[in-house]
């Protein structure tokens, strides 16, 4: 009786976990199927078959991770955040240029991708150090060390030029929201990518003008609160830079690959065979599934290869054409119902490491979620990041395999674990 | 922090919800979509028919289709490092190889396209025992027209791809850009008939383009209907043995079955190859052949328009009798001063001027018929009686078209009243400004196709059918039973009959066939630019006519000669399947008539 209420698995996640493995595997041997039938049952050259495979992978790591103590994480957060860092550093030199990306060691057969572990890495490295005993810490000063946690992977991983990937460590602000970041901050970084996004979509002088008729607004508003007027003064002129910036930065920050892309969400029509074609072509998947979808094997778009990387960063397309709205929501809903039910777990940790631990899985497993989807029905820039458990790749599953399952294996012995 | 956390699981369902109103917006309330994805992967393919065969009145093959081997190639998949194999089959050097190779990567890597037009048997028969090993070619298959023979291209005619022009002009909506289309002959005239009736496939296709597979398992299918097959009235042997006889000659040959008014032969000489006009080599071929100056195009037994000559006096005859201003039997003797003439002067009766062939009795009887004497003044006599005459000779079907079913027929030309008021003035003229009519010369233009049909007249005696090529489309038989007459008493025939069979039918004479009574009359066509056109026209035999024919060889002097020669030859192969007079076969088949000055 005793034991099983010390060492006790949370049954509901693992059978999310396995639905979406499933479902994401039929998705990717559908997007794969040669209609023409002769689509081998065992052949290592259908992603479909090499996607089983790896799903075995993962089982093996889910069993070495139940093997490793519970207590390796929590002790070993730094090192673990530091050797991630380190081989970050060493990508840069040793690794193997793809696409623009300069993101994979080569070893032989193996292709090894630190980005991906330096996911884990910085939620274990951050978990470590926001439940550490820091009394007597200014709020600024820790979260500044917050910052400067997931702020040097990021940098390493833009400087090796996978915009997509860093993006997912700003994900992260959440975790700090739920442990007492100011609301006034979250505000500010929403404001800051609405208003990024809109000077992508609005010609920027009309932004401005729009800035100055708010500011003139706010001023006959607040005309006797005079700290509001400061706030509203302050905000205007640092609205008016981000603007000016955002042009700075799409030319000559961005790469020339990733300014099309950004281009491409604004108007994907323009230019359909050239970058816009991937956004093109996915919406056209998508929209023609209709509600109840085209069937199982029956989608057209994505079998006849018009949606490019349609097992990878474009499964959605698949589930969208094949399944209609009525699937594509479904499985939306079953992925909701998977996050929030780690939140709950997370929630009801002792354990301050495991909270923040659990907090960091659900943000980087939804941020993936909801871009990946936002930008294969262009509503956000194409960026190319995978769909959990659903995308086809090894990398990816691996990694949210793990990030899963350490939360789960610490979730399970959360009667042994020590309150900080 | 209860509402903290309660707002990140608020935020999660919020963003899930803005996904789920999002997709439903563009799949259901959107249909674009749907379209659009419809217009990536399907392809319309048109599935062209096949064009009806045409047999002969035999049933024997002469037009079909011809299957024709490209060897196609899709660049992708070719490995470059390795052209020997396919360069040794063709025999081609590795610059032309690269040449092929380059074309067809400029149109498309992914699609393929022509790398060798029209495989010979032999190429394509060693390229198929090695397809497995040429990776990145395979054969494409295509029809054009066949000819079972090099003759009768100007009764087939040939086909091409419809012009803009005919686009334009197509009020039926039914031809489409690339479709074949029938240019001349009888692809033309039964154009509707033979086409078929075209099919559609529609096929879904990937992101290159290539084929992958029907659409809906073909529910939406049509499959082309192959045209109508024709059965012409044609005989095959007959045919190929006047084109032989014609050979080298500039002329024309018509042979008709009087009893029925079927086209046995047509022969327009020279001709061309139908075959040059089948497929790739259209274009350049057309060039030469129009360029040809004896121009194999013009369908001469139609087109070619002459005087009638001698022939013409068979008419005469038979208006003047059946006007009463001559008698079979009454004597008019002559002097042979009226008019030039190679028959003596004296005594001749209806029978020996045709068997002479009188120029004078035919004068002064020819001024019987204009000049009936009915009115006091000799011009509005003659006015009258050559609009009388003139009436007689349409109904013979001159100086209009006899509606034959090949395109471009020419109608001659027999002159109006109005044609000699404008030369001569109105009631100017009288019979002495027009006696060269009465020889078949002076203004008369007929074509070998109605002198033709004047022999299916007098082998009727007094009607004709309209004449035409084609016995039956598809399994339905055509009608034309309908008998057009001519108002003349069939008494009146036989004498002239007698004359003709007399001039042709004489043991020892040239034309004679043994065991076979024929009439026919000659003509020496007066020609200003050069040597007179030698002319026949007959039929055989004389009691239920199997044959009417007609003959047309131009510079080639005496009627009884060359053009009679021929139509012997004809005649005596239709009638006995083969030719005993092997010497007359070989005098018309060396074609050497320049030789035959009047004598």
């Amino acid at each position: 009786m005793r034991s099983q209420n010390r060492y006790q698995l949370d049954t509901l996640s693992v059978v999310y976990f396995l639905s979406l493995v499933m479902l994401g595997w039929i998705n990717i041997y559908a997007a794969d199927y040669n209609l023409d039938g002769n689509t081998p049952f065992f052949d290592l050259n259908q992603s479909s078959t090499r996607q089983l495979i790896w799903i075995g992978a993962s089982f093996f790591l889910i069993a070495v991770i139940f093997i490793l103590d519970y207590r390796f994480y929590d002790s070993f957060g730094y090192v673990i955040w530091g050797v991630s860092v380190f081989f970050l550093l060493a990508v840069l030199f040793f690794g193997k240029e793809v696409a623009g990306s300069t993101s994979w060691f080569e070893i032989g057969f193996i292709k090894i991708q630190p980005s991906e572990f330096a996911k884990i890495a910085t939620a274990i490295g951050l978990a470590k150090y926001l439940s550490s005993q820091n009394v007597g810490v200014s709020y600024k000063y820790k979260l500044g060390i917050s910052a400067f946690l997931f702020s040097i992977p990021m940098g390493l991983i833009i400087m090796q030029g996978d915009l997509g990937t860093a993006m997912v460590f700003g994900s992260l602000i959440l975790v700090l929201f739920r442990e007492g970041l100011s609301a006034k901050l979250l505000f500010f970084s929403f404001y800051a990518v609405l208003l990024f996004l809109l000077t992508l979509l609005i010609d920027q002088w009309i932004l401005l003008f729009m800035v100055l008729a708010l500011f003139l607004i706010g001023l006959g508003l607040f005309i006797k609160n005079r700290k509001a007027l400061i706030f509203i003064f302050w905000l205007s002129i640092l609205s008016c830079g981000l603007i000016k910036s955002v042009d700075f930065v799409l030319n000559q920050v961005l790469k020339e690959h990733q300014q099309l892309r950004v281009m491409s969400l604004i108007n994907p029509n323009a230019d359909p065979l050239g970058i816009g074609w991937n956004v093109m072509q996915s919406k056209i998947a998508i929209g023609s599934g209709g509600f109840m979808g085209k069937g199982f094997l029956k989608g057209t778009q994505t079998k006849f290869d018009f949606v490019p990387a349609q097992t990878t960063d474009f499964i959605f397309c698949t589930v969208g054409e094949e399944q209609g709205w009525l699937g594509a929501t479904l499985i939306m809903i079953l992925f909701g119902a998977f996050f929030l039910r780690l939140l709950t777990i997370a929630e009801r940790q002792k354990s301050r490491f495991v909270r923040i631990y659990g907090y960091s899985v659900v943000s980087i497993m939804f941020f993936h979620f909801a871009i990946n989807i936002a930008m294969t029905i262009g509503l956000f820039p194409v960026i190319g990041i995978p769909l959990p458990f659903f995308s086809y790749g090894g990398s990816s599953l691996l990694t949210f395999t793990m990030l899963l399952f350490i939360l789960l294996k610490l979730d399970s012995q959360r009667m042994e674990q020590l309150e900080h | 922090m209860k509402s903290r956390i309660l707002g990140i699981k608020f935020f999660v369902i919020i963003t899930i919800s803005v996904l789920s109103i999002r997709l439903f917006s563009i799949q259901i309330m959107d249909t674009d979509y749907q379209e659009i994805a419809n217009r990536n992967v399907i392809q319309q393919g048109i599935e062209y028919p096949y064009r009806g065969l045409v047999f002969d009145r035999n049933g024997k093959l002469l037009l079909y289709n011809d299957p024709v081997f490209d060897l196609m190639i899709t660049p992708k998949n070719v490995d470059l490092s390795d052209s020997l194999l396919i360069k040794k089959l063709l025999f081609i050097t590795q610059r032309e190889f690269d040449q092929a190779y380059l074309k067809a990567r400029s149109f498309s890597r992914y699609l393929p396209s022509i790398f060798y037009k029209q495989l010979s048997n032999e190429k394509f028969a060693a390229l198929q025992d090695r397809m497995r090993d040429l990776e990145g070619f395979n054969i494409n298959s295509r029809t054009t027209r066949g000819y079972a023979e090099i003759g009768l291209a100007n009764i087939l005619g040939y086909v091409g791809e419809v012009t803009q022009n005919q686009l334009n002009r197509d009020t039926t909506g039914y031809y489409k850009s690339g479709d074949n289309i029938g240019i001349t002959g009888i692809e033309k005239t039964y154009e509707k008939s033979i086409r078929g009736l075209r099919g559609v496939k529609y096929r879904n296709v990937d992101v290159q383009g290539i084929n992958m597979g029907s659409f809906e398992n073909g529910a939406y299918d049509t499959l082309p209907q192959p045209g109508q097959n024709l059965v012409l009235t044609i005989d095959g042997a007959l045919q190929k043995y006047a084109e032989r006889l014609m050979e080298g000659k500039i002329g024309s040959l018509v042979a008709i079955d009087p009893s029925s008014g079927e086209i046995l032969a047509l022969v327009s000489a020279p001709s061309y190859d139908p075959s040059l006009l089948s497929g790739r080599g259209f274009s350049q071929n057309f060039v030469t052949i129009q360029r040809d100056s004896l121009k194999p195009l013009f369908n001469r037994p139609l087109q070619a328009m002459y005087p009638p000559g001698s022939m013409f006096k068979t008419i005469q005859a038979l208006i003047a009798l059946e006007q009463d201003q001559v008698q079979a039997d009454e004597i008019i003797t002559v002097n042979g001063k009226l008019i030039g003439d190679h028959a003596p002067p004296g005594k001749y009766d209806l029978e020996r001027a045709i068997t002479k062939s009188s120029n004078n009795y035919f004068f002064k009887v020819f001024r019987r018929v204009i000049q009936q004497g009915e009115h006091l003044s000799p011009f509005i006599d003659s006015r009258m009686g050559y609009k009388k005459w003139r009436d007689y000779v349409l109904q013979f079907g001159f100086g209009k078209i006899l509606d034959i079913d090949l395109p471009n027929e020419k109608a001659g030309f027999v002159p109006s009243l109005k044609f000699y008021d404008k030369i001569y003035g109105k009631e100017r003229w009288k019979f002495s400004n027009i006696y060269s009519l009465s020889i078949g010369q002076g203004e008369l233009l007929v074509t070998p196709l109605q002198m033709a049909n004047l022999g299916v007249i007098l082998a009727n005696r007094g009607y004709y059918f309209t004449p035409h090529l084609v016995r039956k489309v598809g399994t339905e038989s055509l009608d034309f039973s309908q008998k057009s007459f001519i108002e003349i008493d069939t008494g009146h025939f036989e004498s002239i009959l007698e004359g003709m069979q007399a001039l042709v039918s004489v043991p020892g004479s040239r034309a004679y066939i043994p065991d076979l009574v024929f009439c026919g009359k000659t003509s020496t066509v007066e020609n200003p630019q050069g040597l007179d056109h030698s002319g026949f026209m007959g039929f055989a035999p004389r009691n239920n006519p199997k044959i009417a024919i007609a003959v047309y060889v131009e510079n080639a002097g005496w009627g009884a000669r060359a053009a009679l020669s021929t139509a012997s030859l004809a005649i005596e192969k239709y009638l006995n399947g083969s030719v005993k007079k092997k010497w007359l076969e070989n005098y018309v088949l060396k074609g050497d008539f320049q030789d035959a000055k009047p004598e």
